[in-house]
């Protein structure tokens, strides 16, 4: 395959949920693209629709409570027009995923050994003790130690890092093509999310997966990601490098998010940026830009007109009107709005 | 600001609302006007019934429903519907009277076993003892012990009851218990009182409700039943347990005998479990729904990487 | 030196564990033998991971749970020694504001009901100024008089938040606990809670004892920082100090686990091994030789004691044994 070439496509998805107070869209107009061996980050608040997208590529939402719309191209295949039958053997095979809490994602009556070597024969079909060392081999790869041991343990016997460990080796057991990771460290304590964070850096070199690290912790993208798609209220506000990000944000949401997180370099005496406000809830989405009642550039067109995400450079997409004048302020005037 | 009028009038609104969720839901609206059908026959028995239930006339006995008599006669002669009437009326009484004195009881030592823990292990033993015998089994002991009265089939009843109740309202409590803001109240230094009675037992009431109308309906199916097998109401006072009881021995001709009586201890039963299902999912706050929601779609989710990729 | 408000002293916790064998009575020692002082209008920090004991010894403090040993001097008098009757004027003084916010208020009682019923609780001032005081306090954290009436599921995770504060602050106490405050909040939202909580301790000239396991979020917060692990604290220092010169290799290699937001900056991590020993099998000497990349022989047997490495700055780590051994922990 074509190095440069799409992994995963996504097209303006539109995932919306039946529920008792009607229809509500939870993603709308979602376009990002993954290529092979890249890792991008998609980044946003409780709510702003990365987990319902993750989810959406695997169709994993309940298909009578959901309809999507657009396109999901995975190796040009529209993932959205394939019947289950295909669908399941992707899953878990070429696309998998691993989730925020490894307890819960692992079955407590069976060893780790069983659920390892149960995904192999599904998918892969080996003999029974080429599966077992293959098994103990991923076990290894994702820094178990002794995993030959380990690999008659329970889920409950292990520590929350080693869970999410054994959740990697599961899912990386049939070598995937794209990893999800939905915030996988998340649970963890600074120390473990460190090593997983580094496992997952490691496994990627040596595999050249895609993976799509769904966070809220910006910190964790600067340390993992090649690109990042930032989410607010169910859209892609703005996707760029991760350089470009952090140096030249464009999207005042992206630029409060950066600003209001607290570091461990700031001046501690300084007050923090706040975004005002709260999101809005999916019943009552504001017509014009999502954002506008809550930014600081809110202009009369933002209330009533709708930007499109548009490319400010080449790499830098925007959904904003405002970008042109916020990028021109930046340094002398928005810098120091916060005091 | 708004002015203290507007909040006043907001808040009223809400209320409202409340109330126009009642008339929503079908289930509990059904339930609860067959209820109150039921508890007005019950309280008007003396003005509804046309005759003395008592009054035996031997010669119009076993007749069929008619213009003068609208359920029939029974084998004495007596008006069957006047009957039916007065042992609605017990019937109600005494599923009453067991779901009120159950329920208070219940709610008690289950508080107590939930938040003293020496005590919770004699009381849930003794519970697990009487939760260990059929109900009806029980019952009848009691009352083959004390004598068939209607005390003593309330005595029976009430505690057959109590555990379920109990327990009921101990896992709930439990529930409670642990919940921070207990400890909040604790941090505020509240005393034990005020967080059992202030605030463990309006967050109880939901289950404790629903709980208490089960046991309104089940204990008139089992009073019906002792008195079915004459350890019940005693003749001739009528109930609609001994009512079927005499009109088993005349079921091949005298059929209006048992449906009767029949018919309204399933009105009876269905109203209140009716109410119950409604009280239920209208006592759920909206958050619980959604909530649920939201972890089916989790565990959708969860179930590919939980069987691995299936 | 000003009089501390609140003076820590081997303060210990330990919870019983029903152990299979008949004559084993095994305990977990949540938190063990931890010292220190918080003085007024400043906020000490308590980092450390999941299971150090931080919590803890923050709901023992305020006798929310049992203590097991210890002092906690407040006024002159040790709290810890005095009846539940006697000590709970003093909870006016000392509150709490907890990690869920949802669960830290009564699904079923209005938020004015709550708001009211610390006053209620120390029997405090008419229906009337109660209903004052509490929309007086509403208002400063952001709400008003409509919100009186509304119930906790009708609010936003911050909002709900906010109301957890106000609870706190009705009885105008002079130090609160923060138990994880803002780790269950999305990042705008943690920053509006950050600020009000500054804001505050500046008006009302409160002290916190602010309990985190984000870095970046206690750095911001704290004045004086303590890092607990295993039911210890291994050290003590200034905010400045502790991030600029940190000693225990324990702050060490979790300082540099911090992810930096700064895509430039590739830093060198201090990859620790293994895994937190289990508290029902402390591990003997120093708690931390296990994992330590500098652990020596004495610390697989000897206990370390704490070291005043400078004024304010200690540490237990026996790589300071030419250090004065603090006071405060007699040795």
């Amino acid at each position: 395959m074509d190095n440069n070439k799409h992994l995963l496509d996504i097209r303006g998805l539109k995932v919306s949920f039946w529920t008792e107070k009607g229809r509500l869209t939870a993603v709308e107009d979602a376009t990002f693209s993954i290529k092979k061996g890249e890792t991008i980050g998609v980044v946003g608040e409780s709510g702003c629709g990365k987990s319902v997208t993750s989810e959406s590529i695997l169709q994993l939402h309940d298909e009578q409570l959901t309809d999507y719309e657009g396109q999901i191209l995975y190796k040009d295949r529209n993932l959205l027009d394939e019947p289950e039958r295909k669908l399941r053997k992707i899953r878990g095979n070429e696309i998998s995923m691993i989730f925020q809490d490894p307890m819960s994602s692992l079955n407590p009556v069976f060893t780790i050994g069983n659920q390892l070597v149960e995904s192999l024969m599904l998918h892969r079909k080996p003999s029974k003790k080429a599966a077992y060392e293959k098994a103990i081999d991923v076990l290894r790869q994702t820094g178990i130690p002794s995993p030959e041991k380990r690999i008659h343990d329970y889920p409950h016997q292990l520590s929350g890092g080693m869970r999410q460990r054994v959740m990697i080796a599961l899912a990386i057991s049939c070598e995937p093509e794209l990893l999800i990771a939905d915030e996988p460290t998340t649970a963890l304590d600074v120390t473990t999310q460190a090593q997983i964070l580094d496992v997952l850096n490691e496994l990627q070199e040596k595999t050249a997966m895609g993976i799509m690290m769904i966070t809220h912790d910006l910190a964790v993208v600067a340390e993992t990601c090649d690109r990042v798609v930032v989410m607010y209220l169910g859209q892609v506000i703005e996707e760029t490098t991760v350089d470009q990000l952090f140096e030249n944000a464009l999207h005042p949401y992206t630029i409060g998010l950066l600003k209001s997180m607290p570091s461990m370099e700031s001046d501690r005496s300084d007050q923090l940026f706040e975004i005002e406000g709260t999101v809005p809830a999916l019943e009552n989405i504001p017509t014009g830009c999502r954002f506008a009642d809550r930014c600081p550039f809110a202009t009369n067109k933002c209330l009533q007109e709708a930007p499109v995400l548009e490319n400010a450079t080449v790499s830098h997409k925007v959904r904003c009107w405002n970008y042109e004048e916020i990028a021109l302020e930046r340094g002398n005037g928005y810098a120091t709005t916060t005091s | 600001m708004k002015s203290e009028a507007e909040v006043k009038t907001n808040y009223r609104v809400k209320k409202q609302k409340s109330i126009a969720r009642i008339f929503s839901n079908h289930m509990l609206l059904t339930g609860l006007v067959i209820i109150v059908i039921m508890a007005i026959i019950s309280v008007l028995a003396p003005f509804i019934a046309p005759y003395d239930p008592y009054a035996i006339d031997p010669l119009n006995r076993l007749k069929p429903p008619s213009v003068e008599h609208f359920f029939g006669t029974d084998d004495f002669g007596r008006d069957l519907f006047s009957r039916v009437i007065y042992g609605t009326r017990i019937s109600f009484f005494i599923g009453a009277v067991v779901a009120i004195l159950a329920g208070v009881i219940g709610l008690i030592v289950g508080l107590i076993s939930a938040y003293y823990s020496i005590l919770d292990h004699i009381l849930m033993r003794i519970v697990d003892g009487i939760y260990a015998f059929p109900s009806i089994l029980l019952a009848l002991a009691i009352v083959a012990v004390r004598g068939p009265d209607v005390v003593n089939v309330l005595i029976a009843l009430v505690i057959v009851y109590i555990p379920s109740i109990a327990r009921v309202v101990r896992s709930a409590a439990l529930v409670v218990k642990e919940q921070t803001f207990v400890e909040a109240l604790n941090a505020q230094g509240a005393s034990k009182w005020r967080v059992l009675v202030i605030h463990t037992i309006p967050n109880l009431l939901s289950p404790l409700i629903i709980q208490v109308t089960f046991v309104f309906a089940v204990a008139i199916i089992t009073e019906a039943a002792l008195s079915f097998l004459g350890a019940g109401i005693p003749a001739p006072s009528p109930s609609l347990g001994n009512i079927l009881f005499d009109g088993k021995n005349v079921i091949y001709h005298s059929w209006w005998m048992t449906v009767f009586p029949g018919s309204f201890i399933i009105l009876l039963v269905l109203g209140l479990n009716l109410a119950g299902d409604g009280l239920r999912d209208l006592l759920d706050p909206k958050i619980v729904n959604a909530k649920r929601k939201k972890s089916r779609l989790i565990k959708t989710g969860k179930k590919v990487g939980r069987h691995g990729q299936q | 030196m000003p009089q501390p408000l609140l003076k820590v002293e081997h303060l210990k916790k330990t919870f019983p564990v029903e152990s299979s064998g008949w004559f084993k009575k095994n305990e977990v020692k949540a938190v063990h033998d931890v010292s220190f002082d918080i003085y007024e209008g400043e906020t000490f920090g308590i980092v450390g991971e999941s299971g150090c004991g931080k919590s803890t010894t923050g709901r023992t403090l305020l006798r929310l749970t049992e203590p097991s040993g210890g002092k906690v001097i407040y006024q002159d008098q040790d709290i810890f020694s005095l009846k539940e009757k006697n000590f709970r004027p003093i909870r006016e003084d000392l509150q709490m504001i907890f990690q869920d916010p949802l669960a830290s208020l009564d699904p079923k009682k209005r938020i004015g009901y709550s708001l009211e019923e610390p006053f209620i609780i120390q029997k405090k001032g008419t229906k009337k100024e109660r209903k004052e005081m509490v929309l007086k306090m509403l208002e400063r954290v952001g709400f008003s008089e409509e919100h009186y009436h509304r119930f906790p599921h009708e609010f936003s995770g911050g909002q709900r938040q906010r109301i957890g504060i106000a609870r706190a602050l009705v009885l105008n106490p002079k130090f609160i606990v923060c138990d994880e405050p803002v780790s269950a909040l999305d990042v705008s939202i943690q920053s509006q809670i950050l600020n009000l909580l500054k804001e505050l301790q500046q008006d009302f000239g409160l002290s916190y004892l602010f309990i985190g396991h984000d870095l970046s979020v206690v750095r911001y917060i704290a004045n004086r920082i303590g890092v607990m692990y295993l039911g210890e604290m291994v050290e003590q220092a200034p905010t400045e100090e502790l991030f600029e010169n940190p000693l225990h290799p324990y702050t060490k290699s979790l300082l540099s686990a911090v992810p930096v937001p700064n895509p430039k900056v590739k830093r060198e991590r201090i990859v620790l091994k293994g895994e937190v020993p289990s508290p029902l099998d402390m591990p003997k000497g120093c708690v931390f030789h296990t994992r330590c990349p500098l652990a020596m022989d004495i610390c697989k047997e000897i206990k370390p004691p704490t070291y005043k490495v400078k004024e304010n700055h200690r540490v237990q780590c026996h790589l300071y044994e030419h250090s004065e051994v603090s006071e405060a922990d007699g040795a």
